[in-house]
């Protein structure tokens, strides 16, 4: 009878949550005529894709900084196969995510076998590494970037059109805004179908210990690798229509400072939660955008307010509702 | 050649300084310090206030500085890391403390001594020149001299103090430390101050020469957490052969790969990634840090 009533209360949330954000917002948006709300909000949808991927290797107790590097490796592809080698959007963007999830592996296989800091810090590296090499390669066009991305074309199948083109569009944020939060929405039922997995149940037992769960016949290894590059998609996913959305790239579209942001939503959501990437990528952007009021404070009250909120709730924003539900 | 060598010594000495007060706080609390970077700003600037606009002595400004960031240290690691450590799930979270700290120590130095780059006079005037081969302005060979007795007094006072053994007893084993009387607390407390200190002070003696400004904290971070990654984390030599190391690789490869546009640091990422890939704990650190 609980079970049935707590699945109920889930359909009910997940249906209130997507009205919300696919009916209430935009016709809050119309009323209120506050179109550049669309791009924020998209940016946000976005970050909290990216900041997913961060959160599904913390999942495996690894402290990710290199998400920036795959958001980059991203748009760069969707760029280059857009504007370079002529391939529609809507082909480019399953492509950038596959290409990030690759150079992942590669990268993997390596480094992680390290642990704790000695991953947080070479992948902080690689963020760097990732912006050089976009300044250094030839086809990235260096400091310059690639800019003039078109917007996405029409996607048909057999003739009938599933997405029309976004260019017919009366305002294309529009579009973009639906876009980036069904990809939210599908990235974040993804990840919460996964913790409830077996392999998220090998997840978690990884992240208390590896050695014992590779002691019971768990392929360590193989997860590893299966987490990262899942992760690297959604970081590469993220990347790909943030350069279709801004029209450009350029190799500081994503560096040292967005990659420990993205993992600062994961932190401040809550690690321990499938939904704590998505409150703190919102609370983080939404709290730096309200103080620009403040002016020359606003970083002095921005930063006060992490450090609070650390001290406060050491284990995140969502961890209010767990110790509400231990005491009951 | 022998150009590159001495600009490598110079560099490595500064750079294994910073290097020492990450890797201390790393060893004591298992904190990652993002704010290293912006400590040493922090005492960048104080230098300049005090050696640059009041026109105190030069020794009693770095002074003020060490003492000024040791007590910052000291009370981030008692009202910041402390409850944080002792209340959160996981270790990580220390991370966003650390981060947001940073932030703080940027916004702080924001408001009190602005944006602007600031330099201060020159300590002694003057240019070592060896025959053309060796050029070296004097006052860089002050600092460099002023940073490696900083690293030798900070291995004496880790080795033969009382204090410094048991920030070494409570790096190897925590538990162990205290069960053998170590007031953990307070040492945790001293040796942030310490490694706070370390990079106040290489602030206060850069501020001399490449003078100081609000963007540099960030990347320095970075160049620190390298070294230490380099040498093995939580090791307090190998941060100094880290230091060493990096310094080194900047001034050759700076020389050497000048002609093939910059790539400098492409260069010495990508094979620092590849060196950690093979040997994931650095030079001698401990397994898993």
């Amino acid at each position: 009878m609980g079970l049935i009533i707590m699945q109920n209360k889930k359909i009910l949330f997940t249906a209130l949550f997507l009205i919300f954000v696919l009916v209430i917002i935009p016709s809050l948006i119309v009323m209120t005529s506050r179109w550049d709300l669309y791009y924020t909000l998209s940016s946000v949808a976005l970050l909290a894709i990216a900041s997913a991927g961060v959160w599904l290797t913390f999942y495996i107790g690894r402290i990710n900084i290199g998400q920036g590097a795959f958001a980059l490796v991203g748009g760069y592809v969707t760029a280059i196969l857009i504007t370079k080698a002529g391939f529609s959007f809507w082909l480019a963007l399953p492509f950038s995510g596959l290409f990030a999830a690759f150079i992942s592996v590669l990268i993997g296989l390596p480094i992680l076998r390290l642990r704790g800091v000695y991953f947080a810090m070479i992948t902080l590296v690689l963020t760097e590494v990732g912006r050089l090499s976009a300044l250094a390669l030839p086809i990235t066009n260096g400091a310059k970037g690639i800019s003039n991305i078109p917007l996405p074309g029409e996607l048909s199948f057999a003739g009938i059109t599933i997405i029309p083109d976004f260019a017919s569009f009366e305002n294309p944020r529009m579009a973009f805004y639906y876009l980036a939060s069904v990809l939210m929405i599908l990235c974040f039922a993804t990840l919460y179908r996964l913790s409830n997995s077996r392999l998220g149940h090998l997840c978690r037992s990884m992240q208390q210990n590896e050695e014992l769960t590779s002691s019971i016949g768990v392929n360590i290894a193989a997860i590893r690798i299966i987490i990262f590059a899942l992760s690297s998609f959604m970081g590469g996913i993220g990347g790909s229509i943030f350069a279709v959305m801004s029209q450009s790239i350029y190799p500081s579209s994503f560096q040292v400072a967005d990659s420990i942001n993205f993992m600062l939503n994961c932190f401040l959501g809550g690690l321990g939660y499938v939904f704590g990437p998505m409150l703190g990528t919102v609370v983080l952007y939404f709290g730096w955008d309200l103080l620009f009021q403040t002016g020359k404070y606003q970083m002095l009250i921005y930063s006060s307010l992490l450090i609070i909120s650390m001290l406060v709730l050491p284990n995140g924003l969502l961890s209010i509702r767990l110790s509400g539900r231990k005491k009951s | 050649m022998e150009q590159i060598l001495v600009n490598g010594a110079y560099l490595g000495a500064q750079y294994a300084l910073i290097a020492l007060g990450l890797t201390l706080i790393f060893a004591l609390m298992n904190v990652m310090n993002f704010a290293h970077g912006q400590m040493y700003v922090l005492g960048g600037f104080v230098t300049y206030t005090i050696y640059g606009q009041l026109g105190m002595p030069y020794a009693l400004a770095l002074f003020v500085t060490a003492i000024t960031l040791a007590v910052v240290g000291a009370v981030v690691e008692k009202f910041l890391f402390r409850p944080v450590i002792k209340r959160s799930q996981r270790d990580e979270s220390t991370m966003l403390l650390a981060a947001g700290l940073g932030f703080f120590l940027d916004a702080v130095i924001l408001l009190v001594f602005g944006e602007k780059q600031r330099g201060v006079p020159k300590l002694i005037n003057g240019v070592f020149n060896w025959d053309f081969r060796v050029i070296m302005p004097y006052d860089r060979i002050l600092i460099f001299a002023l940073a490696v007795a900083c690293i030798i007094g900070f291995m004496l006072f880790m080795q033969y103090s009382k204090t410094g053994r048991a920030l070494r007893a409570l790096a190897q084993d925590r538990d162990a430390a205290q069960l053998m009387g170590v007031d953990v607390d307070r040492y945790g407390m001293t040796g942030f101050a310490l490694g706070a200190m370390l990079a106040g002070i290489v602030g206060g003696l850069l501020v001399t020469i490449t003078g100081v400004n609000l963007g540099m904290g960030g990347p320095t971070s970075t160049k620190a957490f390298m070294m230490v990654m380099i040498g093995g984390a939580g090791v307090i030599p190998g941060a100094i052969f880290g230091g060493l190391i990096l310094g080194f690789m900047e001034s050759i490869l700076l020389s050497t790969l000048a002609s093939y546009g910059d790539i400098t640091y492409l260069v010495i990422f990508v094979s620092l990634m590849i060196f950690l890939a093979i040997r994931p704990n650095g030079l001698m650190g401990k397994p898993w840090g």
